[in-house]
């Protein structure tokens, strides 16, 4: 058996099980199949662990059939597990097993628990398909594969009309995005006559391909990220999927499925690393993804709409490292962002939990002393993406900031400032949630409780991962033959700059500096507002250029307004003109003139055995004629 | 009496044939009558093997091939007829007729 098909097949087996016989068996072993199923496929990922890092141009390949066949072209279901594949693998499972763990007691109450693990399952397998997948197909498929589970699970309570809706507006946003990189994927067979990852780079390198087409492949592929990973303009679906349950929020719509994008362009860093143009479109789009979801963020109200722009906003950090060609860095923020972001959305849930699925942060407040290790964990968490020194954020973020600086001193500087409001957002809420005195009239304060141990666990496990999560790619001042991730994806990722050897030791500690301010600043001004003066987010919405922040910067109003609109103007034209008074038209025209001579041949048929009889005579006297006269 | 037969022309059995096959034609398109209908149709049956018996004995055939279908016609016949007044009792019982033009039940 090969490595690879027990990490994937797995969760294969554990969303059969759960699909098939979930209904049946209880929720404790529906439950454990498919944490198990996540967990051992992680524990065969670090089995793995050690060739990896014994060669480091050491592959574990499965090819296994032919998928489809044109004369010379050949799309097979192929996988291959390189040490970015492994990583991403890592990182998908592990935090998948913490998620699993969490949700058995998170969705305890549930009736529909086994769907749940079943999904979630699947999520995984359509992942690992996506990380997996040695040609662009399998990544589309597994791309496809997390779509439709993201669908699911966004709509599980989908008893809630406005929930279906959430989910219906994940998937169509989706697909735009998908659309892109359908094309980008058909511009390559045009290009390359091949799909297999290692045959297309391998053409590129050669240089043969003009700059402009790598260019265009690289812009449709990127749109196709910007889909999932929810940049500008494909970014609103994001806050509305938290409708789904929180550890989904977590796993799919914080750590995993939406740095699939991120993932997409590493995989090509060989196309991208050669198309400048496409390479300026990332930096602009993830800049204006950053600044923009960090402003919304803001003033939003929803301890998981907070959780949803920031991660909106991380995503565009991650891409402005991209487009500088920082591969690495983009890739350790993924990893850092994975844990935090998990870690401060299942303390969240917990809140959640704690508070009878009150979401409101108005609502909340002083529960610091109610869920101490909810607290805690939180606390943590919010440090690490703030940028408190030496947590794993501080890292990952100060490495995007360095680049950024070595790229383009005015994307350096918005970068600050989105960090400064990154800071901003999540101190507000974390001292309006556990801070100041409790809020809510409707729910007692002593009822307010503590989570149960399955959902702490997973909560400390990510809080020491949060914390020490920078140690895996250390900077250069503290490092100095480079982080281990950097040594880690020289093998996978041919031509990469991470830009600090770039740049002096003194620059470089001012850019550090800096990041501290930033992080001090924002630290002060919350405290002053909602520790020290003790404001409450307040009920009314602001009007003026606040107002434009509360509502989003009306981004689902105008996209009302320019596209859902018309067309729905559209389908009523169509329905009513065209469909009624054209298209009936016709059929039912057809229809009449049908009947009309079947009313004439209806006379014959009038069932009486005589006309039969009458007609088979006259029948027959007529052949006999045509005998006899021929 | 073979004798007697055996002078009569061909032609004239054709003749006989034929009128005795239209009598049962006309008869079966034009009568109501259930048991008629059956009648004319044994009648069209009949005209068919008096033709097979005359052409056997014209043709000189030892084997008699043609006096033999004679035969199994008139099993056939003979098979047609209690199927066709079993249902035709059925259909007496069920409706108190013997009149085929009110059973227009084939057209649904």
């Amino acid at each position: 058996m090969n490595t690879l098909s027990i990490i994937l097949g797995l969760p294969l087996l554990g969303f059969i099980i759960n699909g098939i016989f979930g209904s049946k068996i209880p929720k404790s072993l529906s439950g454990g199949i498919g944490t198990i199923s996540v967990f051992l496929s992680f524990i065969f990922s670090i089995m793995a662990l050690p060739m990896f890092i014994e060669n480091p141009e050491y592959t574990i390949k499965l090819d296994l059939f032919t998928f489809l066949s044109f004369d010379t072209f050949n799309l097979r279901v192929a996988f291959t597990l390189d040490r970015l594949s492994l990583w991403m693998t890592l990182i998908v499972t592990g935090i998948g097993t913490l998620i699993h763990v969490y949700s058995i007691s998170y969705m305890k109450e549930d009736e529909g628990f086994y769907k749940f693990f079943a999904y979630l399952n699947f999520f995984i397998f359509n992942m690992l398909l996506l990380i997996l997948g040695s040609n662009f197909i399998m990544l589309f498929f597994g791309w496809e594969g997390v779509g439709l589970c993201s669908y699911l699970l966004i709509g599980f309570w989908y008893k809630n009309a406005e929930y279906g809706k959430a989910a219906r507006k994940a998937f169509i946003m989706n697909r735009i995005g998908d659309l892109g990189l359908l094309l980008g994927i058909f511009m390559i067979i045009q290009q390359f006559g091949t799909l297999e990852f290692t045959t297309v780079f391998e053409e590129i390198n050669k240089g043969t391909v003009s700059v402009n087409t790598l260019n265009a492949i690289g812009i449709l592929l990127f749109i196709g990220a910007m889909g999932k990973s929810a940049q500008i303009p494909l970014f609103t679906w994001l806050p509305d999927a938290m409708a789904g349950p929180t550890p989904v929020s977590a796993l799919i719509h914080a750590a995993t499925m939406v740095t699939a994008g991120i993932y997409l362009v590493i995989r090509c860093s060989a196309l991208y690393v050669l198309s400048p143009i496409a390479n300026e479109v990332i930096i602009w789009t993830g800049l204006s993804t950053a600044i923009v979801a960090a402003l919304i963020g803001l003033k939003q109200n929803d301890i998981k709409k907070v959780l949803a722009y920031s991660t909106v906003s991380q995503l565009g950090f991650m891409f402005v490292a991209l487009g500088c060609g920082a591969y690495t860095t983009a890739l350790f923020h993924v990893t850092t962002h994975a844990f935090f972001k998990a870690l401060l959305f299942l303390g969240a849930g917990s809140v959640i939990h704690g508070m009878h699925h009150e979401q409101d942060i108005r609502k909340m407040g002083g529960l610091k002393s109610k869920m101490p290790i909810t607290y805690y964990t939180f606390l943590i968490g919010t440090l690490a993406i703030t940028g408190f020194p030496f947590l794993s954020g501080f890292f990952s973020k100060d490495e995007i900031l360095t680049i950024a600086f070595n790229h383009n001193i005015v994307v350096y500087i918005l970068l600050v400032g989105s960090a400064l409001l990154t800071g901003i957002y999540m101190f507000r809420l974390l001292f309006v949630t556990f801070f100041g005195e409790y809020r809510n009239q409707h729910y007692a304060f002593d009822k307010v409780h503590e989570s149960p141990r399955l959902m702490t666990l997973p909560l400390m496990i990510l809080a020491v991962l949060s914390i020490f999560g920078g140690l895996l790619n250390l900077p250069h001042y503290l490092q100095h033959e480079g982080g281990i991730l950097q040594n880690w994806l020289k093998p996978v990722i041919g031509l990469t700059h991470s830009g600090q050897h770039e740049i002096s030791f003194n620059t470089e500690m001012i850019l550090v500096s800096i990041a501290v301010l930033v992080f001090v600043t924002a630290f002060i001004l919350t405290r002053m507002r909602y520790i020290s003066r003790k404001q409450v987010p307040q009920e009314q919405t602001p009007t003026g250029v606040l107002g434009i922040i509360s509502n989003k910067f009306y981004f689902d109003e105008i996209y009302d307004l320019i596209f859902v609109k018309p067309f729905e103007t559209m389908s009523i034209w169509l329905q009513q003109v065209f469909e009624l008074k054209i298209v009936s038209k016709i059929s039912y025209g057809i229809h009449d003139i049908l009947r009309f001579f079947g009313g004439l041949n209806k006379k014959i048929q009038n069932g009486n055995i005589e006309y039969y009889l009458m007609f088979m005579v006259i029948g027959v006297l007529i052949l006999l004629g045509f005998n006899f006269f021929n | 009496m073979l004798g007697i037969f055996q002078n009569i022309e061909i032609s004239h059995y054709i003749y006989l044939s034929c009128v005795l096959f239209c009598i049962g034609l006309f008869g079966v398109l034009f009568r109501r009558n259930a048991i008629i209908l059956l009648m004319c149709i044994e009648l069209m049956l009949n005209s068919v093997n008096l033709l097979m018996a005359a052409f056997t004995e014209y043709m000189g055939d030892q084997n008699a091939n043609g006096q033999m279908f004679v035969f199994f016609i008139m099993v056939v016949a003979a098979a047609e007829a209690a199927v066709g007044l079993a249902i035709l009792v059925m259909v007496y019982r069920n409706t108190k007729k013997t009149d085929v033009s009110f059973l227009d039940g084939l057209k649904d």
